[in-house]
């Protein structure tokens, strides 16, 4: 694309690779923020945080200011500005520590840039933050920063993300000292200082490294936690929230209630062994991870999967979608009060773990790709019994409008409250319903068609309204969608086999992959770095969740309390997908 | 028509053949004291039995099954665990108001409860002021609540407590104006003499249209009253997770438990009583052979009929509806249900004045 | 599964039995029945889950498999007023401190279900850094479901196993224990300001066996 390669040539300091739609940008350390800049579309603004910046955003000032023809050249690529972050990913090169950075522009999705930059010093890696570019850059910054070590200065919250202050090491790192005893089972509760007091680095006007502390919440701020253990933070998240009266000032999510360190065990384990982790990232849309990562490695492995197979996953996938919208919608009707929604969600989903079991053998974890296909064919009730609940799910979901969308109530509820713009969603990366029901087009299956589902016809469900009745109300027709897709493919499952012969030990050839998939909450990323060994030497999963979460930070000010948690339904985040 | 005052007669006429005025008295006492509580325990284990099949009705489920027949010893087995549940001691709480609290929210609530008219002759003290009371007395136990939230000294609690707080007391005016509205119709705060005028006709139809719109006022105003869903914001179990009573343990706990379920009641039993006859049967004018039929039916089951229609009413809101918002809720308050019944006392005055 | 084949694990009863037979008083033995009648069937959750589990957790409350019919589906989300905590997923070494407080903060009786393999011994999770290897490192454990997660079928088993456990107890002629100190209270976990120390109360403050002191002890080293 021309544009980009326009773009691209502003940039004679680095590194440029394309592949098809992908580039890959490698830029030394001291150039990632100008590049980083350009590749936002030059014209900075000021981070759209719902949150104001704690500590001045400004650290590297020269970068600030655009060369001359900024103006100009901005209209020209308007549009290719890289505006969603789609994930920062640290890696251990062994010699180096590295940070790369997944980039797209949003209004030409399919295209793609990788940009990466690395630091030689182990010992004080630093590396600029660009935590006011995008929106969603804070909270990954702090979770490579919590794996690696690596400080990004400027960053106002340099807290580790998912482990306690008090741990030793970082994880992630291929020289982590794995011993128990240096990280015993706590028995104290964590410090409330480490949760309040934010470490900064910043630059002063000398070029000197200023090492702060910043408080997260003032004195007489009335904090509430709610979480770890609490009835609607959908699992062991802890928000840590300052209240005025009834609402809200400030939002604090704290993650790793639930952090098993599934990245960090992958790279011990085979790739089909692997696959027994994904399903548990997030468990409500577990098959969809699992065919996502399977789907990486057989990318890697260029191996042809039977279309069987294709059509197979795919309808798995839905059903795995329908149930996890039921779940999302009756969470949501619970965290509002009403558990009789609830409980006619849990009923109609249990129609599809029927499904599952009969065809998977396991009703929450599936376990049903396999590197090449999937692990049995499908039994032979499976078509019937999706025929049949495809009728009754839609009669349910009007009885669904019935109890719940046309209740007063729920509709005052819902109505005018949690307001998230196009631009804002974008810069937070919240992708899947979230986004779209801010009017971002950002569908996996639409941009990059995987599986059957270039073989069936449906729409992408797009609201623009960006409010809690929209996000709750894109959930619903999405099911309908799925019921769609169901119905399209149900009937026309190829023949042949169910699985490609793969061989006994499954080696990666050297190399980087990636899968998008759309998983149930949103955009769900494979990143396997291999070395050519049976082991990958570095996996990420991108969660969809965890910007859900910094998404429930940046809108939940200035709502109450009952609306916090609503809020929270809406987006429906799952807690285990965020902690890996 | 089989009136309990042939009972209660009976038993005085019986204690006073043998004893002093006095003796009788306090026997009396006693005896009514057991009894208000007795009815009060077992009336509180129904309800939650009836609650828990009725919810489990409406979400497509069984419900107890196991515990005794049809799961109808399911509320005593709790009764037992809760009475031996340890009552947890904690640091840093007004220990005298921690525990005031919850006993204030059930004497409040058996005050209220002993007030009631069940049958002629079934109530205790037929005080000429017999509304006023009630109002007065159900109203205590907001201060309850509010003790609770306070002294338990934590943050969750102390929100509940303040909801319920500005939600108690708005609620409670919308809920005495509308009594207030039965009160003119009637000319009387004396409760037997507001059921007994009912015997023809009860208020509801006598009153016209004024009293059909104080019914459904005192309906929303009361069930807001009780804290139950959707004015459930006190507890609001998915935000403050147990509200006022989440440090509350054991017994304690027990208490605003029962208490919960006993002012639901209450709340369909002074319903019934301003609104739906109290404990008269339904006549219908004209129709002799229809009235004569219902006189068979006791009026105490009457009186709990009609009761427990309410208190169904009450669950069905409760399981349909999802929660208020705070701000939603004061509006509904103040800005719909009090002036309308302000409007609705004018409306009765003319109703009282021409028809 | 058969429903012959099915053996009801029966040992338990067979043990009381024998003890009643050997002479135990029996208007006491009767009053405990009583007791032991109410509680093992009237034993409030705690709504806890970190993970997969919730989500099985959740369908047993839903219409499907309703653990009402046993009078459990009285979810309490506050610690003080529920009786087992049905620990639904992985624990992990942030969660420990949470984990363990919340247990501290429950009134006597109490009981405490591991569900899932994860609660019992690290499950999947077991070479992960972050992961404790069962609930049993923090807090004594009753029952012990397996299954990845279990089925709801196989909690409601696990249920009925920690019925039938609490019917086994005596209420009145229990030895008594040393009164454990070291607990927390306050519900919010992260809230300093609330010292520890809270003092058992009342004649409930008993009913723990040996086993669970052993677990308690673990948890401390």
């Amino acid at each position: 694309m021309q544009v980009i390669n326009d773009l691209l040539a502003r940039l004679p300091f680095a590194t440029i690779e394309q592949h098809d739609k992908e580039y890959t940008v490698i830029v030394p350390k001291e150039k990632l923020r100008e590049t980083a800049i350009l590749l936002r579309g030059l014209r900075v603004k000021p981070a759209m945080t719902g949150i104001e910046p704690l500590a001045p955003a400004v650290t590297d000032t020269e970068a600030r200011v655009p060369a001359t023809d900024t103006e100009a050249f901005a209209t020209a690529t308007s549009g290719f500005e890289f505006d969603y972050l789609t994930d920062i990913v640290g890696m251990d090169y062994g010699e180096e520590l590295g940070v790369i950075y997944f980039l797209s522009p949003s209004r030409y999705p399919s295209y793609g840039l990788i940009l990466k930059t690395s630091t030689a010093d182990r010992e004080k890696p630093e590396i600029d933050s660009i935590f006011d570019l995008w929106c969603a850059a804070a909270l990954y910054e702090r979770e490579v920063y919590d794996f690696f070590g690596i400080v990004f200065t400027g960053n106002p919250d340099m807290r580790r993300l998912f482990l306690r202050q008090d741990w030793n090491g970082y994880p992630l790192r291929k020289d982590y000292d794995a011993n128990p005893a240096l990280n015993p089972v706590p028995t104290n509760n964590e410090a409330l200082a480490d949760m309040e007091n934010l470490p900064t680095t910043s630059i002063d006007i000398n070029g000197e490294r200023l090492k702060e502390h910043t408080k997260l919440f003032e004195t007489e701020d009335y904090v509430v936690n709610f979480g770890p253990q609490h009835p609607a933070t959908h699992g062991v998240l802890h928000l840590r929230v300052s209240l005025d009266g009834e609402t809200i000032k400030k939002v604090d999510p704290n993650f790793g209630y639930i952090h098993r360190g599934i990245e960090k065990m992958s790279e011990a384990y085979t790739y089909p062994q692997i696959l027994h982790l994904t399903d548990r990232l997030d468990y409500l849309s577990g098959t969809i991870n699992c065919h996502a990562t399977c789907l990486c490695v057989e990318k890697g492995l260029e191996l042809e999967v039977p279309e069987r197979a294709h059509y197979i996953r795919t309808i798995i996938d839905e059903l795995t979608r329908i149930a996890s919208h039921l779940l999302g919608w009756g969470c949501m009707a619970m965290d509002m009060g009403s558990i009789t929604a609830f409980v006619y969600g849990m009923r109609d989903r249990e129609k599809i773990m029927d499904i599952f079991e009969e065809t998977c053998g396991g009703r929450l974890m599936a376990n049903y790709s396999v590197i090449g296909g999937v692990m049995q064919d499908i039994h032979p009730n499976f078509q019937k019994r999706v025929k049949d609940f495809i009728p009754y799910m839609r009669k349910m979901l009007k009885e669904y409008h019935l109890l719940f969308t046309g209740n007063p109530i729920a509709r005052g509820r819902m109505d005018g409250i949690g307001y998230l713009s196009k631009e804002h969603a974008i810069s937070l990366g919240a992708t899947g319903p979230t986004g779209r029901a801010s009017g971002w087009s950002n569908d996996v299956r639409k941009i990059e068609p995987y599986a059957a589902y270039r073989h069936a016809d449906f729409k992408e469900m797009l609201r623009t309204d960006g409010l809690t009745f929209d996000r709750y109300i894109i959930r619903l027709d999405e099911v309908e969608e799925s019921l769609k897709i169901l119905e399209q493919l149900i009937d026309n499952i190829p023949g042949g086999a169910y699985a490609a012969k793969t061989k006994a030990i499954i080696k990666l050839p050297e190399g980087e992959f990636r899968q998008r998939v759309e998983a149930a909450r949103g955009e769900f990323d494979v990143y396997i770095n291999s070395r050519g060994d049976k082991y990958p030497y570095r996996v990420k999963f991108r969660s969809p969740c965890m910007t859900l979460v910094n998404t429930l930070a940046h809108i939940a000010p200035g709502t109450k309390v009952a609306d916090l948690i609503m809020l929270g339904g809406s987006l429906d985040y799952v807690v285990p997908c965020i902690d890996r | 028509m089989f009136h309990f005052s042939v009972v209660t007669n009976w038993i005085d006429e019986f204690l006073r053949a043998y004893l002093p005025d006095v003796w009788v008295l306090l026997i009396e006492y006693v005896l009514i004291g057991a009894v208000i509580l007795g009815v009060y325990a077992v009336l509180a284990l129904v309800l939650i039995y009836l609650e828990r099949k009725i919810c489990a009705f409406f979400q497509c489920r069984l419900g107890p099954t196991r515990v005794g027949p049809w799961g109808l010893l399911q509320s005593v087995a709790d009764m037992v665990k809760i009475l031996l549940k340890e009552l947890i001691k904690i640091n840093r709480v007004d220990p005298l108001l921690f525990r005031l609290a919850a006993f204030l929210v059930i004497i409040a609530s058996i005050c209220t409860f002993g007030a009631l008219p069940f049958d002629e002759g079934l109530l205790v003290v037929d005080f000429n002021i017999g509304v006023f009371y009630l109002l007065s007395v159900s109203s205590l136990g907001v201060v309850g609540i509010l003790m609770a939230g306070w002294a338990s000294n934590n943050k969750y609690t102390r929100i509940g407590a303040m909801r319920s707080g500005a939600q108690l007391i708005s609620y409670e005016l919308s809920c005495g104006l509308a009594m207030m509205t039965i009160v003119m119709l009637s000319g009387s705060l004396q409760l037997s003499e507001i059921v007994s005028q009912q015997s023809e006709t009860w208020n509801i139809w006598r009153g016209g249209i004024p009293a059909c719109i104080a019914f459904v006022i005192y309906l929303i105003a009361g069930h807001a009253e009780t804290n139950r869903g959707p004015f459930d914001l006190p507890e609001a179990e998915s935000e403050l997770t147990a509200g006022y009573h989440t440090e509350y343990s054991g017994i304690q706990f027990g208490f605003f438990y029962l208490a919960e379920y006993l002012n639901m009641f209450i709340i369909a039993a002074i319903a019934t009583t301003l609104f739906l006859g109290g404990w008269q049967p339904l006549h219908i004018p004209g129709w002799d052979a229809f009235n004569t039929t219902m006189d068979f039916i006791p009026p105490v089951l009457w009186f709990f009929a009609k009761a427990f229609a309410c208190v169904l009413l009450s669950l069905w809101v409760r399981w349909t509806m999802p929660r208020l918002r705070i701000d939603q809720l004061l509006k509904l308050e103040w800005q719909i249900l009090m002036p309308l019944a302000l409007i609705d006392i004018l409306l009765m005055a003319l109703w009282v004045i021409y028809f | 599964m058969k429903y012959e084949d099915f053996k009801e694990n029966e040992y338990l009863e067979s043990y009381v039995k024998e003890l009643r037979e050997n002479g135990v008083n029996i208007a006491v033995a009767k009053l405990d029945d009583l007791i032991n009648w109410g509680r093992s069937n009237s034993v409030w959750p705690l709504t806890f889950a970190t993970s997969c589990c919730g989500i099985e957790f959740m369908s047993l409350g839903a219409a499907r498999y309703d653990f009402a019919r046993f009078g459990w589906e009285v979810t309490r989300n506050s610690p003080r007023q529920a009786d087992v905590v049905f620990c639904c997923g992985t624990i992990v070494h942030k969660m420990a401190p949470v984990l363990k407080r919340l247990y501290d903060q429950m009134a006597e009786p109490k009981y405490v279900m591991a569900f899932g393999s994860c609660a019992i011994g690290g499950g999947p999770f077991k070479k992960s850094y972050h992961t404790v290897m069962g609930v049993d490192k923090i807090i004594p454990v009753d029952v012990y479901i397996p299954g990845c997660p279990p089925r709801p079928d196989a909690m409601i088993y696990g249920m009925m196993q920690l019925a039938r456990k609490i019917k086994m107890q005596e209420f009145f002629s229990l030895p008594k224990q040393p009164m454990v100190d070291d607990r927390h209270c306050g519900l919010d976990p992260q809230t300093p300001e609330k010292e520890p120390g809270v003092v058992t109360e009342g004649i409930a403050g008993q009913a723990r066996n040996d086993d669970s002191k052993k677990g308690g002890d673990d948890a401390s080293n």
